[in-house]
């Protein structure tokens, strides 16, 4: 693990990264505290008005705020979308480990549920589950862990399988620890890396797909601010107000990039051959060499 | 080989059970009662008596596996029922939609296929040249751009301030062109990545080392290059074929495309369930069976995926 | 007996950090001899023969000459241009691999690769390719070897795809075939088989043959000359019988007594196999 930091740490950008997300997260929890405006605050008189020193971001088609809508509507693109991430993680990790490492009757049982939930296509589970259960934020964050739970399991489980072969952790299991100890010390810290970017990398996909159900009008209500839902308020008004679908549009995207650089870079410094295509082949000689 | 097609098909038989189990049982898990739902719609105020007429009109009143087999049978008839709100046969409506679904989703796959490939090699063969990096940023921005954000960008861009392309709707030839293309992008930035990669990992491979070897033309040795990267390339992008046709929703909201994605989304909206249920069923159906049709597909080009006779 | 190729100083350095890879070796190869190039694995053994051919990575640079003779003069391949490289690779020095499985393309069928080698080089039409394929083929004593053509890489054993690629090498009769751990890939049935095929080939045709292996036994059992190498740098160079009765350098004798005993049973192998053959 030493070695995952000092190579991360080397990678300016990825800290650069890791700042900008940092941030983005604090001024979303803060943004009752500093934002200019009340999100729902209206002042029609003053729709549809560019930016400027009163409006940073200028405001919308019911004269509100768009820096405001923006700082409140990361509490729920971002904050609600790391909360949907967890979730699905925090099911990933129980049940892909209790397969990965215990195998079995359990690992079949748990496997062939997935199997059946991921035979199914992704974007129609999450609208069948919000077509029965009705529209709203929850109900988003419900549909979309209740559809993307089963991949989880399936990497995380694959995950710890690679774990299971490796050397220590046989050790371990001979020498008589109990599996609890197992997993809390040797697998999860060892698979967290890779855990870490698989969570990072879906990051990004997870906001683009809240944003996506909310601009169909599946999520929030307005006034609620949320990006995805602002986007869809900027298209009605796209002939008027062009300008309007540029800071959600452009918060979306920066967020979700930045999500995408940095499990690319937190992958490379974990694994600093990552760089297949330069790879040579290895011979059966050169593979001793490795071992020595 | 027949043995895998055949084996693959008797496995759709469960897995279509359980596609339609799943698919009616969704209904059942409402909060809301669909005879309410069906009557409140068409703008009348629910009482004790109209609920119960609707329930026993909707036959809500029967045993719940008797009305589970009505609809598996009804349904391999295509009888769906009828819309809570337009009262028109469901599976009128998803005949209509569903080509134009399928027009748009094959209009889209073309485009990532050309523009991928062609991006892709380009990049392999020029690696580490301007337009590879240039390439390989817009492919990155691709990545993490919301393609309902792309789409509207470009529909004021290209309909609205230059007004080459129609706004919405099918009507013209060229009202494919901003939706097909949307939809495209996400899909061009993910292959454009894998055709690349694939290829420079091919460029340093075994048996190109044997084909200089044995003193092969370059030519040659390129052609051998991109089979191998093709192969690989087509086979990862025959699998995104089925969750194209299903990812269609927002690309046809946004241009407002009469496929099956603006029709499930507006039965959300209405509390729809009859044509909720059907979208379920018959999406999840054409998925798998897409899904088949790749994995054969992808037998047939790869001799490595071929199972041994003998 | 004049030298068919002449190996002085050869240089190969890796431009990235300025390491030298290989130190100055030197050898040659006579005429209807068997060179055998020795030593364990990253002792450059590969990337000598690779250099003299061209075929190295575009970060190494190979400086010493590498002289090619023969009766219409004399080639210093390190000079050559990538083309003329090209026409001598395949036609007057041909290369077999160490890893026959994936030396060919996964997606084409044996024969038309083959046979695109012969097409390629000689400029025949694909009839021609074919029948030379099948004959080549039965030189080795390829078993059904109509049925080998039509298969893919994967579909056959490693030791098979080894002796497609000694057929086709045979086939173009070039001056100089270098082998590159030939057996190394292979269990030892098969083993046995190619070093007979190569035993075959230096009796038959008169092809000069640089063998490489980390493989002691083997190599004893056909080189007159060997070259010992270790970390780039040559060790010992001189005629095998010799060297092998007397080193000189410690690690020569080092690398003789740890594998004395293994190319021991290797030989009783051998004898075993004649006295059945």
């Amino acid at each position: 693990m030493a070695g995952f930091w000092t190579r991360f740490k080397a990678d300016k950008m990825a800290l650069v990264m890791a700042a900008f997300l940092g941030i983005v997260i604090l001024l979303s929890l803060l943004a009752p505290l500093i934002a200019p405006y009340h999100p729902a605050h209206q002042d029609i008189a003053n729709k549809f008005a560019l930016p400027s020193a009163e409006h940073l971001l200028g405001t919308d088609q019911l004269g509100r705020d768009m820096l405001s809508r923006i700082l409140w509507g990361g509490q729920i693109t971002v904050l609600w979308s790391l909360a949907t991430m967890f979730c699905t993680i925090g099911i990933g990790i129980l049940l892909g480990v209790v397969a990965g490492y215990f195998r079995g009757w359990i690992d079949e049982v748990i496997m062939r549920f997935c199997d059946i939930m991921l035979s199914f296509p992704n974007e129609v589970l999450i609208l069948a589950i919000i077509g029965v259960m009705g529209t709203g934020i929850f109900n988003i964050l419900l549909a979309m862990v209740i559809a993307k739970w089963a991949w989880y399991v399936r990497m995380i489980r694959s995950i710890v399988i690679q774990f299971m072969d490796k050397n220590y952790i046989c050790f371990a299991q001979v020498s008589g620890c109990s599996a609890r100890h197992i997993i809390n010390k040797h697998l999860l810290p060892g698979a967290m890396g890779e855990i870490c970017v698989l969570a990072t990398l879906d990051a990004g996909g997870i906001i683009l797909n809240i944003s996506a159900l909310s601009f169909l009008g599946l999520g929030v209500q307005p006034p609620t601010a949320e990006w995805g839902m602002m986007l869809n308020e900027a298209k009605k008004v796209l002939t008027i107000n062009p300008w309007q679908m540029l800071p959600p549009g452009f918060a979306i995207f920066l967020v979700v990039a930045a999500f995408n650089f940095l499990g690319d870079s937190i992958q490379e410094a974990l694994d600093p051959q990552l760089d297949k295509s330069m790879k040579k082949r290895l011979s059966i000689f050169s593979r001793k060499k490795a071992v020595a | 080989m027949k043995f895998y097609i055949i084996r693959r098909i008797l496995w759709m038989i469960p897995i279509f059970i359980g596609i339609s189990f799943f698919s009616f049982i969704l209904i059942n898990l409402s909060p809301s009662d669909p005879a309410e739902v069906a009557i409140r719609v068409n703008g009348i105020t629910p009482t004790e008596e109209n609920v119960a007429e609707m329930r026993q009109e909707l036959g809500l009143d029967k045993p719940f596996m008797t009305r589970y087999v009505e609809w598996v049978t009804n349904a391999l008839h295509g009888n769906f029922g009828k819309s809570y709100i337009t009262n028109k046969p469901v599976i009128s409506e998803f005949a209509e939609a569903i080509p134009a679904t399928l027009y748009l989703a094959g209009v889209a796959l073309v485009i990532t296929l050309t523009v991928s490939v062609a991006a892709g090699v380009f990049c392999a063969l020029h690696e580490g040249s301007a337009g590879d990096i240039l390439i390989r940023g817009l492919v990155f921005v691709g990545t993490a751009i919301p393609s309902f954000w792309v789409g509207i960008l470009l529909m004021w861009l290209l309909a609205v301030e230059i007004p080459i392309f129609p706004t919405s709707g099918m009507r013209t030839v060229d009202s494919v062109v901003l939706p097909a293309v949307t939809l495209a992008l996400g899909y061009i930035a993910t292959y454009v990545r894998l055709v690349r990669n694939t290829m420079i990992q091919n460029q340093h491979a075994n048996f190109v080392l044997y084909g200089k070897v044995r003193g092969l033309k370059n030519s040659t040795i390129t052609k051998h290059i991109l089979k191998n990267s093709l192969n690989t390339s087509l086979t990862a992008l025959g699998m995104s074929i089925p969750k194209l046709i299903a990812g269609t929703v927002v690309i046809e909201n946004i241009f407002a495309w009469p496929g099956v994605g603006r029709l499930c989304v507006t039965a959300i909206f209405d509390r729809d369930f009859p044509t909720i249920q059907a979208y379920v069923l018959i999406m999840a159906i054409l998925f798998v069976v897409c899904n088949l049709l790749v994995d054969i597909g992808v037998t047939i080009i790869d001799p490595r995926m071929r199972q041994e006779e003998g | 007996m004049s030298n068919l190729l002449a190996v002085r100083n050869l240089k190969v350095t890796d431009l990235r950090n300025q390491a030298e890879i290989i130190h100055g070796v030197s050898f040659e190869l006579k005429k209807n001899s068997c060179l055998g190039i020795v030593g364990e694995s990253g002792s450059g053994k590969s990337m000598t023969a690779k250099a003299m051919l061209g075929l190295t990575n575009p970060w190494l640079r190979s400086q010493g000459t590498a002289e090619l003779s023969n009766e219409h003069g004399v080639l210093d391949l390190l000079q050559q241009d990538e083309s003329t490289l090209r026409a001598i690779r395949g036609q007057r020095i041909c290369m077999i691999l160490q890893d026959a499985m994936s030396a060919f393309d996964p997606l084409a069928k044996i024969g038309s690769q083959m046979s695109e080698t012969f097409i390629e080089n000689k400029g025949i039409c694909r009839s021609e390719a074919r029948s030379m394929v099948l004959a080549a083929l039965q030189m080795v004593n390829m078993p059904e070897p109509e049925q080998v053509l039509k298969k893919y890489s994967h579909q056959l054993s490693g030791g098979m795809l080894q002796r497609c690629m000694v057929a086709t090498a045979l086939a173009m009769k070039p001056d100089i075939i270098v082998a590159d751990e030939p057996t190394t890939a292979l269990d030892s049935i098969n083993q046995r088989l190619v070093v007979e095929e190569f035993k075959l080939l230096r009796q038959e045709t008169g092809t000069a043959l640089i063998f490489i292996s980390h493989d002691l036994g083997v190599v004893q059992h056909l080189a007159d000359q060997v070259l010992v190498m270790r970390s780039g740098e040559r060790v010992e160079y001189g005629e095998a019988r010799s060297t092998f009765k007397n080193p000189q350098h410690e690690y020569t004798k080092y690398l003789i007594d740890s594998r004395l005993e293994m190319s021991k049973s290797f030989q009783k192998a051998m004898k075993r196999g004649a006295a059945s053959a």
